[in-house]
């Protein structure tokens, strides 16, 4: 489980964050939506232990977030929002390197590596230099060196960005696995459909601010009467990424 | 302490690979030092047995006496010399050119005028010297031999020329009116008289005859001695290394630097300030492998001097190695400060490539540091650059002991001391999330 209590951060004169708390329950996945400058990533950054907040708290199942070495961030996994991998090394490389910054190592790192490969779906491409990936290798890439530690809570901040259909499908199947086996998602995205497919709750945040804070249902609820949804009986048209993943299959594109 | 050691390992090996990995950087930084040291060590005299360069210079005798042309061949007899003889404006236009380096002008009546200002202080003629100031220091030394082979070709003229007598006789028959005291006079008149009885002795013996004979000379010779490390004579190859290899590890001080700026671009300062690792962790990682990405470059530049360019660590092998460890942690520390104070990666390399070439060129890198105005010399004391050249030039060619290391050593470690106490002060933990 991971509470947020009273985050606060300014960045000289700027507020990005202003008294946001939220708690995301075990094995649930949890949707911070914002436009850009929302706050989000520095919401995200306070939790992984990046940020020093100038106010309030991040716990992770009881333990707080609150320096460099604090054991709380063994139990988060961070996903950034930028490709955070050394392009001039290999996979396994990459691998092995974030695994040792946790304390990883012989056996038990070559096994999480090969493991956090295959979530990955690069296991054929492991002694590939990263720098030759395909956009959607590289996001999957991101996610599994979040993940060698076997995080409890993992964070990840706009996943998606950049990547085609066939490897948005494949992060997203990776996290429905994640998250039954018991994890604890906090998903960053601008991206209303992801949020509805993905989240089980959903923060709204602007300039800082918590707006909402419920479940998707919850929020509809919110609507005026007028703008709620309602159930009629229609004729559901396809969705073009349906109809481009029909046409080009779900296969992965990494040549 | 075990996980905070195996991390730590962990970016170093990382470091290491990348750096190592990058073909280009690797020639850049390991092959390009050599080849540079190597073609500064050949233009400032290499390995101590080729002959220095002559200097190029013009005689222009305007005047043609047998003093003008003693005082000529006289400098083309220089060992030091290369000396043709031209017209007046076809020397100003070499020297304007940087073909020679200076032209020595003999006007006419020359000779006549100087011989008889050498024994009546009157009226001396004036000699132009035409040199190239981007060559300043050719003057001093084209005056010099110029002066010496006057008074040799001047007083062998008076001695043993044939225009020596007639000299001496007016200069005996204006003793009279130049109004002096009677006994100095008297003395003059005696001293011209045997001069030009001397004259006429060594003429008459028929050997002189020419200015360049029979005249007075230096009374003194010059035996010069390079003083080095016993049997090993100076090697520009040992300088030419000390300069080139401490610029290019300071090149990669900066590329170190801006590669933690790099990481924050690229988000993985994000990553890896995620992981539960101290701040100290990270910098400390970053200090271990930019210091042991230095001492590589020094092993192979200075093993590739050995091999190719003849240099050797003639003085405390000890003193070589502390000094080499001292400087690459120098260097890392260097990197670092750059990381701590730099902006962009793209304007942080342009700013720390511009303050490196200075601190080469001022700690002597390039072109000895004794051409500096005193202070300068006195100032660059201030800059690590200094102290390193200094102190590897001391442990190679000069042969000195590990006493004389140590201060080098001391003043690095202090450069590196005060890099890494503002670097850490200066350092921007925190990245502005967008």
């Amino acid at each position: 489980m991971l509470e947020v209590r009273h985050l606060s951060k300014s960045f000289g004169d700027r507020v990005a964050v202003a008294d946001v708390s939220f708690v995301a329950e075990t094995g649930r996945t949890l949707g911070l939506l914002g436009p850009n400058g929302a706050g989000k990533s520095t919401i995200v950054n306070i939790i992984a232990g990046v940020l020093r907040p100038d106010r309030g708290e991040a716990r992770v199942h009881g333990a707080a977030v609150d320096s460099d070495t604090s054991p709380a961030k063994r139990l988060v996994g961070f996903v950034p929002q930028d490709l955070a991998l050394y392009e001039e090394l290999s996979a396994l490389d990459n691998l092995r390197l974030f695994g040792s910054l946790y304390g990883l190592a012989g056996a038990e790192l070559d096994a999480r590596a090969a493991s956090a490969l295959g979530v990955a779906r690069l296991s054929d491409r492991a002694r590939d230099r990263v720098e030759t990936f395909s956009g959607g290798m590289k996001r999957r890439l991101n996610i599994a060196a979040a993940l060698l530690h076997e995080p409890r809570v993992l964070l990840l901040d706009e996943p998606t960005v950049g990547v085609d259909p066939q490897s948005r499908n494949a992060i997203f199947d990776t996290l429905a696995e994640l998250r039954s086996g018991g994890m604890t998602l906090i998903y960053t995205t601008h991206y209303m459909e992801e949020a509805e497919r993905l989240c089980d709750r959903i923060v709204i945040i602007d300039h800082g601010r918590v707006l909402a804070d419920d479940t998707l249902d919850g929020l509809y609820a919110r609507l005026p009467a007028h703008a709620r949804p309602v159930q009629q009986v229609v004729t559901v048209r396809p969705t073009l990424e349906s109809v481009f993943l029909e046409l080009t299959g779900h296969r992965l594109r990494d040549d | 302490m075990t996980h905070r050691l195996a991390a730590m390992r962990a970016l170093v090996a990382a470091d290491l690979q990348i750096f190592f990995r990058d073909r280009r950087s690797v020639i850049l930084n390991l092959v390009t030092p050599l080849a540079i040291a190597g073609l500064f060590g050949m233009v400032f005299g290499g390995g101590g047995s080729a002959p220095a360069g002559r200097l190029a210079i013009a005689v222009v005798d305007q005047d043609g006496s047998a003093i003008s042309r003693a005082v000529a061949a006289g400098l083309a007899a220089e060992k030091t010399l290369a000396v043709s003889s031209l017209d007046e404006p076809a020397a100003r236009d070499l020297v304007l050119k940087g073909k020679v380096r200076a032209a020595v002008v003999l006007p006419p009546g020359f000779g006549e005028a100087a011989g008889r200002a050498f024994l009546r202080s009157t009226d001396r003629p004036r000699v132009a010297v035409l040199y190239d100031p981007s060559q300043a220091a050719t003057l001093a030394m084209v005056q010099g031999l110029l002066t010496q082979h006057v008074f040799t070709a001047v007083t062998g003229e008076l001695f043993s020329g044939d225009g020596g007598t007639r000299l001496i006789d007016e200069s005996l028959a204006s003793l009279d009116t130049q109004g002096t005291d009677a006994a100095v006079t008297a003395d003059l008149r005696e001293l011209l008289t045997r001069a030009r009885s001397l004259n006429e002795r060594n003429r008459s013996q028929g050997g002189a005859g020419t200015a360049s004979g029979g005249g007075l000379s230096v009374p003194f010779e010059v035996g010069d001695e390079p003083v080095t490390s016993g049997s090993t004579p100076y090697n520009a190859y040992a300088h030419a290394t000390a300069g080139m290899g401490v610029q290019f590890i300071l090149m990669m001080g900066i590329e170190a630097g801006v590669g933690l700026l790099l990481l924050r671009r690229r988000g993985l300062w994000l990553r890896l300030k995620a992981a539960p690792l101290a701040r100290g962790t990270l910098l400390t990682a970053r200090v271990v492998s930019a210091a042991l990405m230095s001492l590589v470059m020094l092993a192979v530049l200075y093993g590739g001097a050995t091999l190719l360019l003849g240099v050797r660590v003639d003085g405390s092998l000890a003193g070589f190695l502390g000094i080499a460890v001292a400087f690459a942690l120098t260097t890392a520390a260097f990197g670092l400060l750059i990381a701590a104070l730099g902006g962009t990666p793209e304007a942080t390399r342009g700013l720390a490539i511009f303050a490196t070439l200075v601190m080469v060129l001022l700690g002597g890198g390039w072109v000895p540091s004794f051409l500096f105005p005193a202070w300068l010399q006195q100032a660059s004391l201030a800059l690590p650059t200094s102290w390193a050249i200094g102190g590897f030039e001391a442990m190679t060619w000069r042969g000195l002991g590990l006493a004389e290391a140590l201060p080098t050593i001391g003043a690095l470690l202090a450069f590196t001391t005060v890099f890494l106490v503002i670097a850490v002060w200066r350092f921007r933990w925190d990245v502005a999330s967008r």
